[in-house]
């Protein structure tokens, strides 16, 4: 029975790890597929949205306004963004945008181990959160739960919005062809800032479960998230938003899986091996497992 | 309607278009001939505002162009259906259909417009739902006209709807836009297929490195040595 | 033979700058010297990674691996026995023995560095672009991963010291003179165009028959091996190093001066490296609070990074290829107008 619930722990844990990077990659996947950019600095946007909430539940605020105002923190700090850093260098060669994004990040992490100190800090979270509910042998965090409640509902929201608004089709549009969507007078800048915007009260929202999640809040937290969500993007296939999903939950799945597997000894290479898991597939599907598989066409 | 005046366009270093000078006006169809290269897409860009004069005017009926920003552009009424088709492929066709009136507002308009492209392509009704990029050339070459009438233009730009497809498929895009033609809408219609181009212009301009080589009427031009020459593959044709 | 004007006010001028640097070395306090060699080192890193990066554009990010991968092989081997004893007690026995001087030390760490890009690289040189770039950085989260859990080895996470101080002057710059020569030599030979070629359009490099994988795989091992050679000197510098001193703050500090001195030029590179660590040294300085007398600054930890990061935006934004546009330095302009050339605008 036991073997049966250890089971049962570890899938609900592996979709829920999965739930959390797939709401991060998408907003990964959506900037890039618009404007070719891979940004680092989204990993940064947890920390924003994380720290935001911690001072407004510091001042005496309840957790769900402290959750709304980390969500809007991070909806802004990507928007001004994209609107500072990433606006001016539209049209550079991809590797500028990566090194701009790098320096972003850079720009920010400093910036907050200056204001905060780099020593995490104990973020608290509602009981609703961090529960553990019991069925028997098992035990089901609830934020776990949460977790996977809210990236359906999120994810099933997007779907709708990208194939039934007119800024969503947009934003497929643009993704396709940039120059076409420009030629039918759809406000490039404007589609942009939507796709920014998007994927930063994601990554808002990210915040506030790892947050709950963890624990706690540190300057350095957004690194490797944003790092898993990459990953999950380029085994998806990059740019595609059902790849980056579904990256997202095969990463999550990889990575419980290697868990369980590795010897006691072996554990901590664990993220090794993820990225190892990564080279290998590179190596096979240069891109990525929903990636076109034809070669470039001349 | 449409006018353009010693415009000289630059790729860095690379003079592209060299004091070039064309007007089109309302209701006429006008074509651009030339070989490969010759400058005709960069003309097309240059009015859609893409790409930039580094001098020159391009004036639409008292608006200044080269100061106006491509999505004010087509609001103006001036649309352009790109080179190579440039369908969004991940796209449906109805979706497509749909990012063409992505600058309009008029909903009841736009649904109108839907049936009357679909009345000029049938076939486009009968794969609505498809995704554009399974779609054959011909067939993407239709739903990029399309989706350019869509955005209810007073300009239509057309760059090359005969490249690449099969003889019987450019005769009924030909035909199509023969009918525009008669329905009233003006036509740039840069082309590489001369003879046809000829045969649906009022009006034509031959580019050749990036300069106007000869303007004249159409049927003018079909009989100027010259051209048969160079265009037309030898005289009588 | 006939030496061009041009080359001899460059060469000239060259000449005066190294003898220059050798007066300031000798007459100068020991922490100029300090600069001096980390300068040195850097100019090794940033002329090594600006050959796979700038030359051949395959974008790695994570060179530092590389670092890692000669600073502590080298460190390992140089170790003196009695240390290696105390620090290292689960070392294997065939190397608990060895202990070897610098040069050899150096030379295994770069080979094994070489040897070690030649496997991921017949993976990754099939990728392109941002794919590189990932794969690259999965390369460094791999090393790091290892580094901090190979105990036996490592020390792991735990600070590695009492490596012997071998790095001097001669050694740094001997090195830095080496890499730049190999590099301009490389850059300026038919195998550095066949390298430009494909950077700026792989296909049609292809269709010329320019052996693509080839050509991008000699420019990542050689590259690995010299950023490898510096990391050892910089173990040999530092003397006590961790992990966390390979990962990607040090990256990022690569990075910057590669792109302030601009992709695809040597003479670039030498010259965003000397221009960004002279930079980085004043504003570490002043990060301990500027005392001006009349004004306190108060120390400001960490500023030094965040204006780091706003220069390199600021320098991507409005000097995309580098300082000196992508091109070699040329000091004869100075002194010698360029003749009027009246073809473009025709």
């Amino acid at each position: 029975m036991t073997g049966f619930t250890n089971l049962i722990q570890q899938l609900i844990n592996a979709f829920s790890i999965g739930s959390l990077y797939a709401l991060m990659a998408i907003g990964l996947a959506m900037v890039f597929g618009i404007l070719r950019l891979i940004n680092f600095a989204h990993g940064d946007l947890i920390m924003v949205g994380s720290y935001t909430a911690l001072l407004v539940q510091v001042a005496g605020m309840p957790f769900w306004v402290a959750a709304l105002a980390g969500i809007t923190a991070s909806a802004l700090a990507g928007l001004i963004m994209e609107r500072v850093a990433y606006r001016p260098i539209r049209g550079a060669p991809e590797v500028s945008m990566l090194l701009t994004s790098f320096a972003v990040t850079i720009f920010l992490e400093n910036t907050a181990i200056l204001i905060f100190s780099p020593i995490s800090r104990a973020f608290p979270a509602p009981s609703i959160l961090t529960a553990a509910l019991k069925y028997g042998t098992l035990r089901i965090s609830s934020l776990d739960l949460i977790a996977i409640g809210v990236a359906i509902i999120l994810l099933i929201l997007l779907t709708l919005f990208v194939t039934r608004t007119k800024v969503g089709i947009s934003m497929r549009a643009a993704s396709e062809d940039l120059l076409a969507a420009r030629l039918m007078g759809i406000n490039v800048n404007k589609v942009i800032a939507s796709a920014f915007l998007i994927g930063s009260m994601l990554a808002g929202v990210v915040g506030m479960l790892w947050s709950a999640r963890v624990g706690k809040v540190d300057p350095l937290m957004g690194f490797y998230p944003v790092l898993k969500a990459f990953v999950a993007t380029v085994i998806g296939g990059m740019g595609n938003l059902p790849g980056a999903v579904l990256g997202a939950y095969v990463l999550g799945f990889l990575e419980i899986l290697l868990q369980g597997l590795l010897p006691a000894t072996l554990t901590p290479f664990r993220d090794a091996f993820v990225f190892l898991a990564l080279i290998i597939l590179l190596l096979f599907r240069p891109n990525g497992i929903l990636g076109p598989t034809a070669r470039e066409k001349i | 309607m449409l006018t353009l005046k010693d415009v000289y366009v630059f790729y860095g270093h690379v003079q592209a278009l060299k004091g070039i000078s064309l007007e089109v006006q309302e209701g006429e169809l006008v074509a651009l001939l030339g070989a490969n290269g010759a400058g005709k897409s960069t003309t097309l860009m240059t009015i859609s505002g893409i790409l930039r004069p580094r001098s020159g005017s391009i004036i639409y009926k008292e608006h200044d162009l080269t100061k106006t920003s491509p999505e004010d552009i087509v609001q103006l009424g001036i649309i352009q259906c790109p080179e190579g088709r440039r369908v969004f492929g991940g796209l449906t066709v109805l979706e497509n259909l749909w990012m063409g009136a992505a600058a309009r507002k008029d909903k009841a308009a736009i649904q109108k417009d839907l049936e009357w492209v679909f009345s000029l392509f049938p076939i486009l009704r009968q794969r609505a739902r498809q995704t554009a990029g399974t779609l054959s050339g011909g067939e993407q070459q239709m739903l990029a006209i399309g989706r350019a009438l869509m955005a209810r233009p007073q300009l239509l730009m057309l760059d090359e709807p005969s490249l690449g497809l099969a003889p019987l498929i450019v005769e009924s895009i030909f035909n199509v836009i023969r009918e525009l033609h008669s329905q009233g809408v003006t036509i740039l219609l840069v082309e590489q297929n001369a003879r046809k181009a000829l045969q649906v212009a009022d009006r034509a301009y031959v580019l050749e490195t990036g300069q106007i080589k000869l303007s004249d009427n159409a049927d003018k031009l079909r009989t100027n040595p010259e051209v048969q020459r160079l265009y037309l593959g030898g005289p009588s044709s | 033979m006939r030496i061009p004007l041009k080359t001899l006010i460059n060469v000239g001028l060259l000449l005066l700058v190294i003898a220059l640097l050798l007066t300031i070395n000798f007459m100068a306090s020991s922490y100029i010297q300090r600069v001096i060699i980390s300068l040195g080192i850097n100019i090794i890193l940033v002329v090594s990674l600006n050959l796979s990066n700038g030359f051949t554009g395959v974008f790695s990010l994570g060179h530092v691996g590389f670092m890692a991968i000669g600073a502590y092989t080298a460190a390992i081997l140089t170790l003196p026995l009695s240390l290696k004893a105390v620090n290292l007690p689960d070392l294997p026995t065939w190397l608990a023995g060895v202990e070897m001087s610098f040069l050899p030390a150096t030379l295994i760490g770069g080979v094994l560095a070489a040897l070690i890009a030649l496997l991921i690289g017949l993976s990754l040189m099939r990728l392109s672009g941002n794919y590189v770039a990932v794969a690259t950085m999965g390369f460094l989260v791999i090393v790091y991963a290892v580094l901090v859990n190979w105990d036996s080895m490592t020390r792991g996470a735990r600070t590695f010291s009492g490596v012997p101080p071998y790095t001097t002057f001669w050694w740094v710059w001997g090195w830095a003179a080496l890499t730049v020569y190999v590099v301009w030599r490389l850059a300026r030979s038919s195998y550095g165009r066949k390298m430009m070629a494909i950077r700026d359009n792989e296909i049609a490099a292809q269709a010329l028959g320019i052996n693509v994988m080839r050509t991008r795989l000699l420019a990542f091992c050689v590259s690995a091996f010299f950023t490898a050679v510096a990391g050892a000197l910089w173990a040999h510098f530092i003397t006590a190093f961790s992990p966390k001193e390979f990962y990607f703050t040090q990256t990022f500090s690569i990075i910057t001066m590669l792109v302030v001195g601009g992709m695809g030029s040597v003479s670039g590179s030498v010259l965003g490296t000397a221009a960004i660590t002279v930079l980085s040294e004043l504003l570490r300085n002043a990060e301990r609070g500027i005392n001006l007398g009349f004004i306190q600054i108060p120390p400001v930890y960490g500023a030094s990074q965040i204006l780091m990061a706003i220069i390199f935006i600021l320098v991507i934004i409005y000097w995309p290829k580098g300082l000196l546009g992508g091109r070699e330095i040329d000091f004869s302009r100075l002194f010698i107008r360029p003749q009027r050339q009246k073809k473009s605008e025709e």
